[in-house]
């Protein structure tokens, strides 16, 4: 028998790392397997929480423990075994590389497709960055001006600590511990997120996106997220990354809370480029995310996605228009390529009166994808003269994937306004030929194609991110025709 | 500049062109005419390398070079262009993005920068103003909603934009009044110069009197069988197809 060295040891724990996708530190503490109410504790005592936040996710916990994973979207996949997981590891701590040259070729290919700089590129693929000091001073000087203006911008952990009152207040008014089986589960263990707050009156004077992207490299896999304008404030909230995010959590289930004051306004907008499995389907990330936002009087909440990783999602941003006068708008791409699966779309949840809500939907499918819009307008029977515009647009490509539309309307005052419009088409040969014709290669055509497609929703995002979010769009897409 | 040499091509395994030849030389405007069926637009369409067609025999080659290897957008980078019968919509693509990506892709290919910004619009605002479109036209998305008579001056535009070696007008009097006819026309003779070509194909004379062709070929069953000056063009439109059938015959 050969000898059973250290490093053995080593590559085996890897390996068994690799095969769970969780980072386990051999040095730190990890938590074993499964999930009880000790479990919960212990990630609580673990962050330092006060006593009311424990309780808090154990009160999550304990609904969890009585739901059962909904079943109902038009995904199919082998259900994750939430006793084999381990719900707390040590602080990801990144491969190091000396140099660029050490990266993974395929990974800098795209980040040079996306026109990411070399300096971003370390950062993100993580090489070591002691010579990159310009961001580390970029990231102090936003800091700076935000606090200058009142505005908290922190890790939701480091919120519960600073402004427990905040957080208290807020946390679970808009997506409840009981909301949904992966809402639960997210209140129980969550691992961080974000926190923002913007004052009365203050006017977030740039895209909360940059400091984001140059802060935050990783994702966790229970992020939760919770953002709050007071009254006639303004915020343009960025979240994720057009870079891939090679994460190996299998399982994510984000949560994210809006809260828009009397006045005040949300930009949401998402970029998810998570890896979504290889052509063959095997792999990639189940995306299993909550938002949903809560507009006071006439309030504002816009959510833009651009959706084109992950290998099932199952997302639906909301607004819950419960002032007078509020609005709310969703404008979603979705890309599904090989044998990914989305099923997304939007609440949208009229209460007050003269309340208006905009969905724009544009869902594209390639290889053997499968790609549903699921949305629900709801008109109380006080939400007097409410408005819903909805477009949902597919666009398919090739004969081997599937556009579905689930339209809900549910009015229950007579005095509503609600459209609805749905086209599906395909990308026709003759319109490739005719772009070929000009000169124009295929893959170059289908990309114009698309984003001639997707203008609408891609005119929504902040300007420099809707480029990026252009090129994506082509990659996610690059040898889906033959 | 383009020679076609004993064309055969079928489209399943229906022979649809049997020995076409042809010979155009740089500075000439040619036309083909020939009733409905004949196979005018398969050959604009295989001479653009569409791949619905499969060409059996012949070969087509443009200053010298065969294209029969070459992908559609490779031909078109060495100065083929069609102007379609009927141009296809893409929704959300403005007729200028879509120019400008396709003069930066033909520039690409062939080893060139791309056009700068300002160059670019220089030369969009003459070539509007040329086929008199309205500016407002450059921002809307490409063929959607366009009139008949738009969309062809559209892709007239386009082909004063791409400046080929060989244009191939497919039907481009199709849905088109009379105004429109003219400023179409127009456009294509003041595009003309010794060192391009112009191939039209047609139906109807009436684009002719206008585009005065060098030559005029009667397409019949997929062979060119009578070829003569543009007079032979006006002879057509007296009388039409039928006679030439009886020649062929007799």
């Amino acid at each position: 028998m050969s000898k059973y060295t250290e490093d053995d040891l080593k590559v085996e724990l890897e390996n068994k790392e690799y095969e769970y996708g969780f980072y386990t530190d051999i040095e730190s503490d990890t938590f074993p397997a499964g999930l009880n109410e000790d479990i919960v504790r212990a990630i609580s005592k673990k962050k330092n929480e006060p006593e009311w936040m424990t309780e808090w996710r154990l009160e999550a916990f304990r609904a969890w423990e009585e739901m059962t994973e909904p079943h109902w979207a038009n995904v199919h996949y082998e259900k994750p075994d939430f006793q084999a997981i381990s719900y707390y590891s040590a602080p990801k701590k990144k491969d190091k590389y000396e140099s660029l040259d050490e990266v993974d070729p395929e990974l800098l290919e795209t980040f040079k497709k996306l026109g990411i700089s070399i300096d971003e590129q370390k950062k993100l693929s993580g090489v070591a960055v002691d010579i990159v000091m310009d961001s580390v001073s970029v990231a102090t000087t936003f800091k700076k001006t935000l606090a200058e203006k009142g505005i908290i911008f922190c890790s939701i952990s480091e919120a519960i600590q600073e402004h427990p009152e905040l957080v208290k207040k807020h946390l679970g008014t808009v997506v409840p511990q009981r909301d949904n089986f992966y809402a639960a589960l997210n209140s129980a263990v969550f691992s961080d997120g974000s926190f923002c707050y913007i004052p009365k009156g203050v006017r977030c004077p740039m895209e909360l996106s940059t400091y984001f992207r140059i802060n935050q490299g990783g994702t966790g896999q229970f992020e939760r997220t919770l953002v709050i304008a007071d009254e006639g404030s303004y915020v343009s909230y960025l979240e994720g990354c057009t870079a891939p995010s090679r994460d190996e959590n299998q399982l994510h289930a984000a949560v994210v809370e809006l809260i828009a004051l009397d006045n005040a306004e949300i930009k949401y907008s998402t970029v998810q480029n998570w890896y979504p499995g290889n052509k063959e389907g095997k792999g990639g990330v189940f995306n299993f995310v909550t938002k949903r936002g809560l507009c006071e009087k006439s309030a504002k909440i816009s959510w833009t996605q651009v959706e084109t990783g992950s290998a099932v999602t199952w997302k639906y941003p909301s607004c819950i228009l419960k002032g007078d006068n509020s609005i709310g708008e969703f404008y979603s791409i979705a890309v599904t390529n090989n044998y990914q699966q989305a099923d997304t779309g939007t609440k949208m949840i009229h209460l007050g009166k003269n309340t208006k809500s905009t969905i724009i939907s544009k869902g594209i499918s390639a290889g053997k994808s499968q790609n549903s819009y699921r949305g629900l307008v709801q008109i109380s029977a006080r939400a007097d003269n409410a408005r819903n515009f909805s477009q949902c647009d597919s666009l398919l490509m090739g004969n081997n994937c599937g556009a579905h539309t689930f339209p809900y309307i549910e009015s229950k005052n007579t005095s509503a306004k609600i459209e609805h419009e749905a086209t599906t088409s395909k990308i026709g040969e003759d319109q490739v030929f005719y772009c070929n014709q000009r000169g124009i290669p295929t893959e170059k055509a289908i990309a114009l194609i698309v984003n001639g497609f997707s203008r609408e929703v891609l005119n929504k995002l902040p300007m420099e991110f809707a480029v990026e979010a252009q090129k994506l769009l082509e990659i996610s897409l690059e040898g889906s025709v033959g | 500049m383009l020679s076609i040499k004993n064309l055969h091509a079928s489209v399943e395994d229906k022979e649809i062109l049997r020995g076409i030849n042809l010979e155009i030389k740089a500075g000439e405007v040619h036309a083909i005419m020939g009733p409905n069926g004949a196979g005018k637009s398969t050959l604009s369409s295989i001479i653009a390398g569409n791949e619905t067609y499969e060409v059996s025999e012949g070969e087509i080659l443009l200053e010298g070079e065969d294209l029969s290897e070459l992908a559609p957008e490779e031909r078109a980078h060495k100065g083929v262009f069609l102007s379609f019968q009927y141009p296809v919509e893409i929704p959300g693509v403005s007729v200028t993005n879509f120019i400008k990506t396709a003069i930066n892709e033909k520039r690409k290919a062939n080893g060139q920068a791309e056009m700068p910004a300002n160059e670019m619009l220089k030369m969009i605002r003459e070539k509007s103003e040329l086929l008199e479109m309205d500016r407002k036209f450059l921002s809307r998305s490409l063929n959607e909603g366009f009139s008949g008579g738009e969309k062809k001056r559209n892709e007239i535009f386009q082909m004063a934009m791409l400046e080929p070696k060989i244009a191939i007008l497919d039907e481009t009097d199709s849905g088109l009044d009379i105004d429109a006819l003219r400023i179409v026309a127009n456009g294509v003779n003041k595009l003309k110069n010794e060192n391009n070509a112009v191939l039209v194909i047609t139906h109807y004379q009436r684009l002719l009197d206008y585009i005065i062709p060098d030559f005029v070929h009667v397409l019949m069953d997929g062979k060119i069988v009578k070829t003569g000056g543009a007079d032979l063009a006006l002879e057509l439109e007296e009388k039409g197809y039928d006679w030439i059938k009886q020649e062929q015959e007799a």
